[in-house]
């Protein structure tokens, strides 16, 4: 692994441990401050490891909940390699669906393996191009990205309003405007022996080619040069232009492809349900991740077992659903906090290297 | 490499050590679980089960469901019209044994309650707001109520309250459900002031407050004095309005506490007379019909307490009203009705009772309305 073998060993174990204590810190928080509200924060964690990973309904649950985060996370952790904040995921999730769910509808009565890879493509290239715009209004506009993304949310979203509440519009759907129902014929199955769909694997996978990418090829290599410093990037002459326009539409690509599962797998059309948050959750799966797309694997399944917990704790302990929220605030807090951690952490054993 | 190795081993040392201690914890740890009750019930809701809305009506159902005996009431809020609300539902069932669950978000319907009652046939899902088919699941069933009597009611007393004779709507989407709201209210207000029209603002969505506040903050500034809506938390809507000193007409729960100077009266769900009724039928044994729907008459809504601000003569209009509604002699489409582009939508002569199907696909807004669907 010589990605690994060229980093210190101090800066691997800083890697991991530094996360996992902010966790720890932020789960003794939440344990004082559900206290506070009369629970027994060991029953707290009892009962969260339960709902989360207790048992294998439990672990399907949370995969499933997972399986979004994957693809959204993407959306700001590929642009944070050129050093840009995209947290417009929502949009492109959004459009991926709807982008799928037309696909589907125009290739009504052609073979499901044909439709479903017309409906993927879709889904990709509605969202890619949707945040590679980000990137164009960056790159050749000096628009602020953080804000563009933000805002071409409420767009992408009025613009799925506006076409499944008239062209596109299903018209037995009266009190819950939709897209006509792509098919049953068409539905992505569940992975076999399980009730997670295919959308978690396509996560797993887009994730690692990321990785890949971005730590093993010279297109990523590039990319993290820009985002060290763009200045010297353009001196050596790298196509900065080319990079962004390149990455944004990749980061874009994957929650749209998020899109299309949440259509294809779930949903079976598209309407307003496809506005779920995904997006947002995504932005703070990729800060937590510390922007590595292999991180996001495991950060992705711990909000999803937080959010598939949220329920127990709601039921058994009467919590409101803000605690689940309270918790992800704080455990985003403590991980902001410890990063000024990195590289001050006394490990006399590691000082070797 | 000897010390990476050695790290890494006591690292997993450590590891292991905090997993064992989570497990043991884990078991020792006295788990609350859903007692062996009668019957397990539960709620899940889209929003806060305290919104002062659709939510809250659904919430104070299911509070009087918990005073019977022999219940277990499960509830979780803020539950997404997602795959989530299937893991919900199915958490409810495999983890707290529910046998009746109440999904009480209309978009909960389909495919998400569909899929489970096909999985869980010996569960019973009573949802709200659908239109079961013969074509789907037995155990699956759908409830509703025609709310739309009291927002007639509200709008008789409105229009009688009323200086500018302008009325204001703040309403989320143009679908049926919410223009049959739109168009009863501005009949009845019509009854009271022939003259009066009704502002309606679609703000898109269920829940956007600060559009809500906008809308409301418009309406007023259009010298409209009374404000009405049909959005999933009135209470924006409401709080707004009464701070501009107009008055309002509550929706989905009682929001008088919410405006003191300017309640009038309000359109609320009765569920705490309808949920008790049919836990009782379930724990009798019996079955409750697939598809339920009923207005005054059925109990299923009811009017706000009316406020002083509301007059005798008006009082006297809207409790006729209401007593002829609950026996059934009354219909507030009764032809002939036209829409707001002069178009007759229900001829001379013609009447659409509340059950009358063509109602379900109201696409217009009547005469009096200001305002467009699309």
């Amino acid at each position: 692994m010589p990605v690994l073998a060229a980093k210190p060993a101090g800066a691997i174990v800083e890697a991991i441990l530094i996360p996992a204590l902010a966790l720890v810190t932020a789960l003794l928080l939440f344990g004082v401050f559900c206290a506070f509200r009369g629970v027994a924060p060991f029953e707290l964690y009892a009962l969260m490891f339960q709902g989360g990973f207790g048992s294998w309904f439990s672990w399907q649950n949370t995969l499933i909940r997972a399986a979004p985060l994957l693809l959204t996370a993407l959306c700001t952790a590929l642009p944070a390699q050129l050093g840009m904040v995209v947290i417009g995921g929502e949009g492109a999730f959004v459009l991926g669906g709807l982008a799928a769910a037309s696909a589907a509808i125009a290739l009504h009565g052609a073979a499901p393996l044909a439709v479903q890879l017309a409906m993927a493509a879709a889904g990709l290239l509605a969202g890619g191009l949707w945040i590679a715009m980000v990137g164009a209004l960056r790159q050749y506009r000096g628009v602020n990205e953080t804000i563009s993304s933000l805002l071409l949310v409420y767009i992408a979203i009025a613009l799925l309003n506006h076409l499944v509440e008239g062209p596109l519009r299903d018209p037995g759907s009266l009190n819950k405007p939709s897209t006509p129902p792509i098919g049953d014929a068409y539905m992505l199955a569940n992975i076999p022996g399980t009730e997670v769909h295919w959308g978690f694997a396509f996560g797993v996978v887009v994730c690692v080619l990321a990785y890949v990418l971005i730590h093993h090829t010279v297109f990523g290599f590039s990319a993290r040069v820009v985002g060290g410093n763009a200045r010297a990037a353009k001196v050596v002459g790298l196509p900065i232009g080319r990079l962004v326009l390149g990455i944004t539409f990749l980061a874009g690509a994957a929650p749209g492809l998020a899109g299309m599962v949440e259509v294809a797998a779930v949903d079976g059309q598209a309407n307003g349900t496809l506005v779920a948050g995904y997006g947002y959750t995504g932005i703070l799966v990729s800060f937590l991740a510390r922007h590595h797309p292999l991180g996001i694997i495991p950060v992705a399944i711990l909000m999803g077992g937080i959010s598939a917990s949220g329920g127990l704790l709601q039921r058994r302990l009467g919590l409101p659903d803000a605690a689940t929220l309270v918790l992800q605030g704080t455990v985003f807090m403590c991980l902001l906090g410890s990063e000024v951690l990195h590289g001050r952490l006394s490990l006399p054993r590691l000082q070797r290297a | 490499m000897a010390a990476d190795r050695m790290i890494t081993r006591r690292h997993l040392l450590k590891t292991t050590m905090l997993a064992g201690a989570g497990a043991a914890l884990a078991g020792v740890a006295p788990l609350r679980s859903a007692a062996a009750a009668t019957l397990s019930i539960g709620f899940i809701y889209v929003g806060p089960r305290d919104d002062f809305g659709y939510n809250q009506a659904h919430a104070v159902g299911a509070a009087a469901v918990k005073k019977m005996a022999d219940v277990k009431v499960l509830e979780e809020e803020n539950v997404p019209e997602t795959i989530a609300v299937q893991k919900t539902m199915e958490s409810m069932i495999q983890l707290d044994g529910a046998s009746l669950l109440f999904p009480t978000s209309f978009g909960y319907y389909s495919p998400q309650v569909l899929k489970l009652a096909a999985q869980f046939p010996k569960v019973r899902f009573e949802h709200c707001g659908g239109l079961w088919s013969e074509k789907d699941p037995k155990n699956a069933a759908s409830y509703f109520g025609y709310i739309d009597e009291c927002c007639h009611l509200s709008g008789i007393v409105a229009g009688y309250a009323t200086k500018s004779g302008k009325l204001g709507f703040v309403a989320a989407k143009p679908i049926p459900q919410v223009l049959r709201n739109i168009n009863t209210f501005a009949l009845g207000a019509r009854l009271a002031n022939p003259k009066a029209t009704v502002q309606v603002i679609f703000t898109g969505d269920w829940s956007l407050p600060t559009k809500e506040a906008e809308a409301t903050n418009s309406l007023v500034d259009q010298g409209i004095d009374v404000v009405t809506c049909h959005v999933d938390s009135p209470k924006v809507v409401i709080e707004t309005a009464e701070r501009r000193g107009a008055m309002v007409c509550g929706y989905h729960a009682n929001q008088a506490p919410l405006a003191p100077k300017g309640f009038l009266t309000g359109a609320e769900w009765n569920w705490e007379e309808l949920y008790p009724g049919f836990v009782r039928t379930v724990m009798a044994g019996g079955t409750i019909p697939n598809l339920v729907r009923g207005g005054l008459k059925e109990k299923i809504v009811k009017p706000s307490a009316y406020s002083s601000l509301v007059s005798a003569e008006a009082r006297k209009h809207a409790d006729d009203a209401k007593a002829k509604l609950t026996a059934g002699d009354y219909v507030i489409f009764k032809g002939p009705i036209l829409d707001n582009k002069g178009n007759t939508v229900i001829g001379a002569g013609t009447s659409r009772g509340q059950t009358d199907i063509a109602l379900e696909e109201m696409n217009y807004l009547v005469e009096g309305v200001i305002g467009a669907t699309s």
